[in-house]
C-alpha cells in the first residue's frame, strides 16, 4: 500500500508550482515569521514579565552550587572571610601594608569586597549565555533574563558579603556613622554598573570563545589599576611624581569610583579633607557608570537578542 | 499526483478535507497532493518555506590537523579561520504546511535533521535561507534544560514553570497537577539527582506539558516511562490537538507515531524523502 516515491518526490517538487508563495499564504492567514527580535520598549517590558523567573533561577543556582558540599550555605559566608584573611595576611603582615595609610585593613578590605562584586559579575556574565545553549535552543524567553540572573545570583552573595565587610570594618574600630546609610546608594549605582557590563560581556561571551580564557588576566590588570591595595593618590602622584590628571584618570574607572566612595563611607581617617563624602569627581563618575552602563548594556545585548541560539 | 493521493486515503476510509466553521477559509482549500485528508480544518498553523538551517560546530578538528600549539599558531599566522569550526547543513530546503489539529510524527536516521527542524520551527535556530510562519508561539516540550538536578522536585516544578513563562498564579494553580500527573509523590520533596531515569522523566514531561501551548513540539519525550505513563502522556497529547492545536511528534519508537499521529513527515539527509499517511510512511522508512 506504499505510495511510489516519485510520486511524493513529483508532489513535493510540483505541489506549489501555480499555487500561491508559501509567504502569501502565510500573510493570508496572519502567520508571523517564528525569528523576529521584538522591538526594544517590548523587550524591555518582556523582560520585566519574566522577573519571577529571573529571581527564581537566581535563587535556584544560589541554592544548587553549595548544595554538594557538607557546609552547605555556610560557604556564602565561609568563602569572603577566608578571602578577607588571605589578603590581610598578605598585604597587611607580609607586605607591610602602606605607612600612610592609617586604618589598613578596612582600606584594604573594602577595596577587595567592592571590585571582587563587579570581578565576579563579570566572569559569571561572560558564561551565562555560552554556559546555557541547551536552554536557549530549547525555551522562548528574553536572552537578557540570563545575564540578569547571574547578576542577581552576585547580588544575593554580596548582601552576605557586605555583613562580613561591615563586621570586620567595625572590628577595626570604625564606629558605625549616619553616613552609612548612603552604602545601599552606592551597591545601587555599582548594582547598575554591573548589569550593564554583565550584558555587554555576556554578548561578547557568546561569540568569543576565547573569552573566557582572557578573562581572569583583564579583571586582574583591572584590579591592580583599581588601587585595591594601595592609595592611587599616594602611589601615582607623590611616589611616581606623575602628574595629578593621571591619578584623576585612574579614579574615574567604574570600580575605582565605587570602591573611593564606599572607603570615604567606612573609614574615618580616609582623606580627611574630604569629611565622609565622595570628591564631585569620584560620585558623578559613578552616576555616570551607572547609568551609562545599564542604557548601553541593554541596548547592545538587545541588538543580537535573535542570533544567541546559533552557538 | 494530487488525484492518487486523494484516492488513496479515500480508500483508507479517511474523511476528505471539510473547512471548519468559524475559521477564514478560501474558496480553494489547500492544496492535497502531499498530506493526508482528515484534517479538520483547513486553518494553517504552521509554514515551513524552504528552509535551510545551517549550524556551526566547534572542536570537530580532524586527525592530521588536530590540535597543538604550533598548529594553531601557523594558522592564526596565514590568518585561515579555525578548523575545528564546521558549518553542518543540517536542514536542506524543507517545504511543507502543518494545519489545525493536526499531530504530525518525523521520522528518520539519526543525524537526519528532525530535532533541527523542531527547533526551528520553535524560533530557536535562526533559518540560514528560507523562513518559517507560524500562529503564535510554537514551543518546544524541552523545560529539561532549566531544571537542576540538584534540586528538589518541588523547586524544579516551580522553576520550571517559570522558565516556560508562567506566572506566579498559574504555577500555584498548575502545581498540584504536575505533582499528580507525573505520579512521583512524596519523591517531590528530594532532589531530582536522586530519582530513576523514569521518574525524572515523568516529572519532565509533566510540568512541560501543564502550560498549553498552540504549536507543540516533542522531541523524544516519550521515550521513557512506563507502559502507564506513556498512556497518560499519548492521552494528553490527544488533549492538545483537539483543543485546536498542533503536535509535532520526533521518536524513534514508530508504534508512538503510529497510534498518536495523523501525518508522517520522513526526513532524509535534512530533505523531506516522505510526507503522508503514518502507515505509508513507516512502512516505506522500515523498507529503508
Amino acid at each position: 500500500m506504499s505510495q511510489p516515491e516519485s510520486a511524493v518526490a513529483d508532489a513535493q517538487a510540483g505541489g506549489r508550482s501555480g499555487q500561491e508563495p508559501l509567504a502569501k499564504l502565510a500573510k493570508r492567514y496572519g502567520l508571523r515569521r517564528a525569528i523576529a527580535r521584538p522591538r526594544f520598549p517590548v523587550y524591555l517590558r518582556q523582560l520585566w514579565e519574566r522577573r519571577h523567573f529571573i529571581l527564581t533561577y537566581a535563587t535556584s543556582r544560589n541554592v544548587s552550587k553549595y548544595s554538594s558540599s557538607a557546609l552547605g550555605q555556610l560557604w556564602q559566608v565561609l568563602t569572603p572571610l577566608l578571602n578577607a584573611a588571605i589578603y590581610f595576611v598578605m598585604f597587611g603582615v607580609i607586605l607591610g601594608g602602606s605607612k600612610d595609610i592609617i586604618n589598613y585593613p578596612a582600606f584594604l578590605l573594602t577595596g577587595m569586597f567592592v571590585f571582587t562584586y563587579t570581578q565576579r559579575t563579570i566572569t559569571a556574565g561572560a558564561k551565562s549565555i555560552s554556559g546555557n545553549l541547551s536552554m536557549i535552543r530549547a525555551l522562548h524567553f528574553p536572552r537578557a533574563s540570563l545575564p540578569l540572573a547571574y547578576t542577581i545570583q552576585e547580588l544575593q552573595q554580596l548582601a552576605i558579603s557586605m555583613g562580613v565587610l561591615l563586621a570586620l570594618v567595625v572590628a577595626t574600630q570604625e564606629w558605625p556613622t549616619w553616613y552609612w546609610l548612603m552604602i545601599p546608594v552606592v551597591l545601587l549605582l555599582q548594582t547598575m554598573f554591573n548589569i550593564g557590563a554583565g550584558l555587554v560581556i555576556a554578548r561578547l561571551g557568546a561569540t568569543m570563545r576565547d573569552l573566557n580564557q582572557l578573562l581572569p588576566f583583564i579583571t586582574r590588570t583591572w584590579l591592580y589599576a583599581s588601587g585595591v591595595f594601595f592609595s592611587i593618590q599616594d602611589k601615582v602622584v607623590k611616589s611616581a611624581e606623575l602628574p595629578q590628571w593621571v591619578a584623576n584618570v585612574m579614579y574615574l574607572n567604574p570600580a575605582a569610583s565605587y570602591i573611593e566612595w564606599m572607603r570615604e563611607i567606612l573609614i574615618k581617617t580616609y582623606r580627611p579633607e574630604f569629611g565622609h563624602h565622595p570628591p564631585t569627581m569620584v560620585w558623578v563618575s559613578c552616576v555616570f557608570w551607572a547609568v551609562f552602563a545599564l542604557g548601553f548594556g541593554f541596548w547592545y545585548f538587545w541588538r543580537a537578542e535573535e542570533r544567541y541560539g546559533r552557538g | 499526483m494530487a488525484e492518487l493521493t486523494k484516492e488513496l486515503s479515500q480508500v483508507n476510509g479517511e474523511k476528505p478535507a471539510v473547512p471548519g466553521k468559524d475559521v477564514r477559509v478560501h474558496p480553494n482549500p489547500e492544496p492535497s497532493g502531499k498530506r493526508p485528508l482528515d484534517v479538520p480544518t483547513g486553518t494553517p498553523t504552521v509554514i515551513v518555506d524552504d528552509l535551510h538551517i545551517v549550524y556551526r560546530v566547534y572542536g570537530a578538528a580532524s586527525d592530521n590537523e588536530k590540535g597543538n600549539a604550533v598548529n594553531a599558531l601557523t594558522r592564526l599566522l596565514r590568518r585561515q579561520g579555525r578548523p575545528q569550526m564546521k558549518e553542518v547543513h543540517a536542514v536542506k530546503g524543507v517545504t511543507f504546511v502543518a494545519y489545525h489539529g493536526d499531530a504530525i510524527g518525523i521520522v528518520g536516521r539519526n543525524g537526519s535533521g528532525k530535532s533541527t527542524l523542531l527547533r526551528a520551527i520553535a524560533g530557536l535556530l535562526p533559518p540560514h535561507k528560507g523562513a518559517v510562519y507560524t500562529d503564535g508561539q510554537p514551543s518546544l516540550l524541552g523545560v529539561n534544560a532549566a531544571l537542576m538536578r540538584e534540586l528538589t522536585g518541588e523547586r524544579n516544578i516551580v522553576l520550571g514553570c517559570y522558565a516556560m513563562g508562567m506566572t506566579p498564579a498559574e504555577v500555584r494553580e498548575k502545581y498540584q497537577e504536575i505533582v499528580d500527573f507525573s505520579g512521583i509523590d512524596e519523591f517531590v520533596q528530594l532532589p531530582m539527582s536522586t530519582y530513576s531515569s523514569g521518574m525524572g522523566a515523568r516529572l519532565r514531561f509533566a510540568i512541560s506539558s501543564a502550560k498549553t501551548h498552540d504549536v507543540l513540539l516533542i522531541d523524544e519525550a516519550l521515550a521513557t516511562g512506563d507502559r502507564e505513563f506513556r498512556k497518560k502522556s499519548e492521552e494528553r497529547i490527544r488533549q492538545i490537538r483537539e483543543s485546536a492545536g498542533t503536535v509535532f511528534l520526533v521518536a524513534h519508537d514508530l508504534k508512538v507515531i503510529e497510534e498518536t499521529c495523523n501525518r508522517v513527515i520522513w526526513l532524509h539527509k535534512g530533505k523531506i524523502k516522505m510526507d503522508g499517511d503514518p502507515k505509508e510512511v513507516i512502512s516505506a522508512y522500515n523498507k529503508g
